[in-house]
């Protein structure tokens, strides 16, 4: 087995070789003097990628590389780039993976959509369920007040026999019997 | 001798299984009692099996047996016996192991104590759990054996991943699979259920308490994946939304989802088919969190040595588990019809609201960790999906949760009074706008989502505390009273209490380090002061010590407040001998309200070293709220109701006209 | 509820299952360059030995070209040593290296020992250079046509396998 994987331990190896370096996330000697400038670094390397660490980020990396993408940060922070384009630099020599964060374009739709798309999906899925069984006021019997009910709670603790079943109920039941 | 008894053991716990699968099956299908009745000596016979096999792979650990190739692979005699004795599952193959052990110990309680289920049912719901280890049990034969011997055996082992020398982390990984294992309970309830065509009240007991188990224990393994993270990786983070966090963190979603569906069917006979589908893609998503850890198809920090064939091998399995279940739940599903009626104000309510969010939630969580994959897949490139993203989608879900976590129980089934039940949350409005002006004003200017966790997370304890009161009648009977229904609540209200409690306290732990943490990075030689917040560090000396297999550079610092000694923490920065690599191991003093933390880091060779100090407000509270969800969690599960023997009593009783419990065969 | 719909968790599954086993047939680790078919990128460094003509951009235009990460600590790029050494000897293409945060001293050696291929070396003890390039992890092996752009990227060392594959035939392709 070991002969045959051989190729991924040497690339492995070649990883490691660059998480061995003498740096321990961000130095002291790192750290921009202009202490405003110095938190948009700190908040913008938490975006972005080291990318010999598989998945952490620049901020977090004691991998030499991440040091060294931490300095090239600063100085261009230092000559006044704006954050745009500090990622686009970055983007353009290693592409969209570098960011944490991925970009909102064609390839990442579904991404960013999904979610929220899913969310409305399970909405409109809930309206249906409650419109499609509509719980007739008659079936449900009326809520008694706020004081009534507590202390009605507070007596029964809750048991789950204490709310007698409606009429409805059984008849459903009857039916469920395969 | 030893390793080989151990690889027998598994070979023949491999042919009780399948007997344990097939034979009980048949027989429940065609009613033969007999045939049924074989399945609980098998299960357990099973357990006796894998738990031999397991304690000889513990054997050749703890006595450093280097002719077994992974003893020689992730152990070394140096290491202290409580890491010899975890190292038998800090491995791919030993975990493996553990893995099935835990699967065979839930088998095994069924079978021991599961004497009221209908002889069917527990026929079929032990047979599930048999083709389960069946699957696993070939999985680690045929790909992953850990008995497999190495000629000529080397003089020492190579050491367990010095990351993982640690007392958090020797426990991870059983809480961990006992959380994920357990739910493959509620999937062989859920299997059994299909096959029979029916669920009822009565199932619905049967299900919660293995449910519950298992989101104890998962959520307890998640907690202390979490603090390991915390303070071993040397930076203060405790969550990364890493592909293999995240692959424990759906099937907790969707568990926490199954938990309070579960009570709808129990109470009330409805959501049948949602239940069941929500037991399916709890353990769905446990396995595909498994093959996601072991694979290699995404990247991790903390993954398994990975290997395709492997992948391989636990895809197939995971497309004949989730394929067949699902295909099963797509024939059968539609049978099971019915259901107690309810408005869309009321418990139930707010309990699929609960669900909904939760499971949106999951899916949020799902797409972002395999998207990059999806991506690549089609061609599409490569992107990083990672905290921003989920910052950004699974955040703004837990808002709605949350504030519907506040009201739900304090509304009725079936029908809610939703504006009694706000007049009675008057207190907790007050008490949030309170906390939200203070956050805000801590921290003015830092971060809005830093003061909305705190406001969430204050709402969320006082609707709680409110909700418990008045459910003891507080304010309105005599302390006695008030005492006597205290002591007669039933443990299930107790347990939803402190569980929902404790996630309040969870958040406002995740939503402080965000609001006003401080860090201080800097050079410093001993006897030189460092200030952070209103501490001041002293760092007294750097010396090197020898630990029993690693190096260390410890750092001794005195910590005042106010000028005040109030401890002394000594930071070490390792170098492990056999592998060479170093760990950080971070300082902590826990004070109720705040962390202070402290790593040392390079020399500069002139004498100064680099220290990081961190002020980490509400992070102890994580760890409590985590704690305080976990033992909710066992309270619950105390609850008479709950208890084993308890649903067969109660369906004898005569006033037992619960909904469906009619007796069960 | 319609029947169908109970058939959609399957549905989704196998899509997802689907998508899974096509994971399974790629190496997660390896990072596809942003720089294929670009242009190759701007530097400018000195020469690893001393009185050597430097490594620069301009050194990319007119010929093909095989440019070679490497470092004197890089374990995997001894292994791929001895085939850029015949490559070198059997004079199949130009190659030059690019000496990423190394030491002078300890890269020079490393040659000495090992034999020197390259036709160039410039010295990038900074790693900027490298940052220009996209480096990531060395070795790292690219091929950059007449008009100097790059063609090829292969991160990790080269095998047998790559260089008769992927390497040589794109060669012959470019230089015809």
């Amino acid at each position: 087995m070991t002969v045959r994987f051989a190729p991924v331990f040497f690339l492995l190896g070649a990883i490691l070789m660059l998480g061995a370096g003498p740096a321990w996330a961000v130095e002291p000697d790192e750290r921009l003097a202009d202490a405003v400038l110095e938190a948009r670094a700190r908040v913008l390397s938490k975006d972005i990628r080291c990318l010999v660490c598989q998945n952490q980020s620049i901020d977090d990396s004691s991998a030499s590389l991440a040091r060294d993408l931490r300095l090239l940060l600063r100085e261009r922070l230092v000559e006044g780039d704006s954050d745009e384009q500090i990622f686009d630099f970055l983007v353009a020599r290693y592409g969209d993976f570098i960011l944490l964060k991925p970009p909102m374009k064609a390839s990442t739709y579904a991404l960013w959509f999904g979610p929220p798309a899913i969310f409305v999906l399970a909405l409109i899925a809930l309206i249906f369920f409650f419109r499609r069984r509509p719980a007739p006021e008659s079936a449900i019997p009326a809520p008694l007040d706020g004081d009534e009910r507590a202390r009605l709670a507070a007596l029964l603790d809750d048991d789950p026999q204490s709310t007698p079943a409606p009429p409805t109920r059984t008849a459903n039941h009857k039916g469920e019997r395969p | 001798m030893i390793a080989e008894i151990g690889h027998f053991s598994l070979i023949l716990a491999l042919v009780v299984a399948l007997v344990q699968a097939i034979v009980p099956l048949v027989g429940a299908h065609r009613g033969d009692g007999a045939w049924m009745a074989t399945a609980a000596p098998t299960a357990l016979v099973q357990l006796l099996l894998i738990a031999t096999s397991f304690g000889c792979l513990m054997y050749a650990f703890v006595t450093s047996d280097f002719t077994v190739m992974n003893v020689a692979q992730n152990s070394n005699t140096l290491q202290p016996m409580l890491y010899k004795v975890s190292s038998t599952w800090g491995n791919h193959e030993g975990s493996m192991v553990l893995w099935v052990l835990i699967l065979a110990v839930f088998g095994a309680m069924v079978a021991a104590f599961g004497g009221n289920l209908p002889p069917s049912l527990k026929a079929r719901v032990l047979s599930v759990q048999a083709m389960i280890g069946v699957g696993f049990l070939l999985f680690i034969l045929l790909t992953s054996n850990p008995f497999e011997r190495v000629v000529p055996p080397p003089l020492d082992g190579r050491d367990l991943n010095p990351l993982l020398q640690d007392p958090g982390l020797a426990f991870h990984p059983p809480m961990l699979y006992i959380g994920y294992v357990g739910f493959s309970m509620a999937f062989s309830f859920a299997i059994a259920a299909l096959i029979e065509g029916k669920v009822d009240a009565a199932w619905a007991r049967w299900v919660r308490p293995w449910t519950l188990v298992a989101w104890s224990f998962l959520t307890a393994g998640i907690s202390l994946g979490a603090w390991w993270a915390y303070y071993e990786l040397g930076w203060g983070g405790w969550w990364y939304w890493d592909p293999v966090e995240n692959a424990s963190f759906m099937p907790w979603l969707v568990g926490t989802a199954l938990l309070h569906s579960s009570i709808i069917v129990e109470k009330r006979d409805a959501l049948k088919t949602w239940t069941i589908l929500l037991a399916i893609l709890t353990f769905s998503l446990s396995l595909i969190g498994t093959f996601l850890v072991r694979s290699g198809v995404l990247t991790s920090v903390h993954a398994f040595a990975t290997d395709p064939e492997r992948g391989v091998f636990i895809l197939l399995l995971l497309v004949i588990a989730i394929g067949g279940s699902l295909a099963l739940y797509a024939w059968r599903a539609p049978i099971l019809k019915g259901g107690g009626l309810f408005a869309p104000i009321s418990r139930e309510g707010a309990l699929v609201l609960n669900n909904l969010l939760l499971t949106t939630a999951a899916a949020t969580v799902f797409i972002g960790t395999l998207y990059p994959l999806f991506l690549e897949a089609v061609g599409g490139g490569k992107v990083s999906v990672g905290p921003p993203f989920f910052n950004a989608t699974f955040v703004p879900l837990m808002i709605p949760l949350i504030i519907a976590l506040g009201v739900g129980p304090m509304l009725g089934w079936k029908r809610g009074d939703l504006k009694g039940a706000l007049s009675r949350l008057k207190f907790a409005f007050i008490a949030t706008i309170v906390i939200t002006f203070i956050a805000a004003y801590i921290s003015w200017g830092r971060s809005v989502f830093g003061v909305l966790g705190l406001s969430l997370a204050g709402w969320l304890a006082t609707a709680v505390i409110l909700e418990f009161a008045s459910r003891i009648g507080l304010g309105r009977a005599g302390s006695g009273d008030v005492l006597r229904r205290m002591a007669g609540l039933p443990r299930g209200a107790w347990g939803m209490t402190l569980a929902h409690l404790g996630f309040a306290i969870t958040v406002a732990g995740a939503s402080g380090a965000s609001l006003w943490q401080d860090e201080v990075i800097q050079l410093l030689r001993p006897g030189e002061t460092l200030s952070v917040v209103d501490y001041d560090f002293t760092l007294r000396s750097v010396d090197s010590v020898k630990g029993p297999n690693y190096t260390a550079q410890r750092a001794t610092f005195t910590v005042r407040q106010n000028g005040e000694v109030i401890t002394t923490l000594a930071p070490e920065r390792r170098r492990y001998i056999v592998q060479g690599t170093e760990t950080t191991e971070a300082a902590l003093y826990t004070q109720w309200y705040a962390d202070i933390y402290v790593v040392i880091g390079q020399s500069d060779g002139n004498g100064a070293w680099t220290v990081r100090l961190y002020f980490k407000p509400l992070v102890p509270w994580l760890w409590a709220g985590s704690l305080l969800m976990v033992f909710g969690g066992f309270v619950s599960l105390s609850d008479r109701r709950l208890r084993i023997g308890a649903p067969s009593k109660r369906l004898a009783a005569p006033e037992a006209k619960a909904p469906t419990a009619q007796p069960a065969e | 509820m319609p029947r169908i719909l109970f058939l959609a968790p399957l549905a989704l599954f196998a899509i997802v299952a689907a998508y899974l086993a096509v994971g399974l047939t790629r190496d997660a680790r390896i990072l596809p360059s942003a720089l294929i078919d670009k242009p190759a990128p701007q530097f400018d460094l000195k020469a690893l030995k001393d009185g050597d003509p430097g490594f620069s951009t301009a050194d990319l235009k007119g010929d093909v070209i095989l440019v070679n990460i490497f470092a004197s600590w890089c374990v995997p790029c001894r292994a791929e040593h001895p085939l850029l050494m015949r490559l070198a000897q059997d004079k199949t293409i130009k190659i030059y290296g690019l000496n990423w945060k190394d030491r002078k001293k300890d890269a020079i050696a490393w040659l000495n020992e090992l034999g020197d291929p390259y036709d160039l070396i410039g010295h990038d003890l900074s790693g900027r250079a490298g940052i220009e390039w996209g480096v990531y992890g060395v070795p790292e092996t690219y091929l950059i046509d007449r008009d100097g752009r790059i063609r090829y990227k292969k991160v990790g060392p080269m095998v047998e396998e790559t260089l008769t594959n992927e390497i040589l035939p794109l060669i012959q392709e470019l230089t015809q």
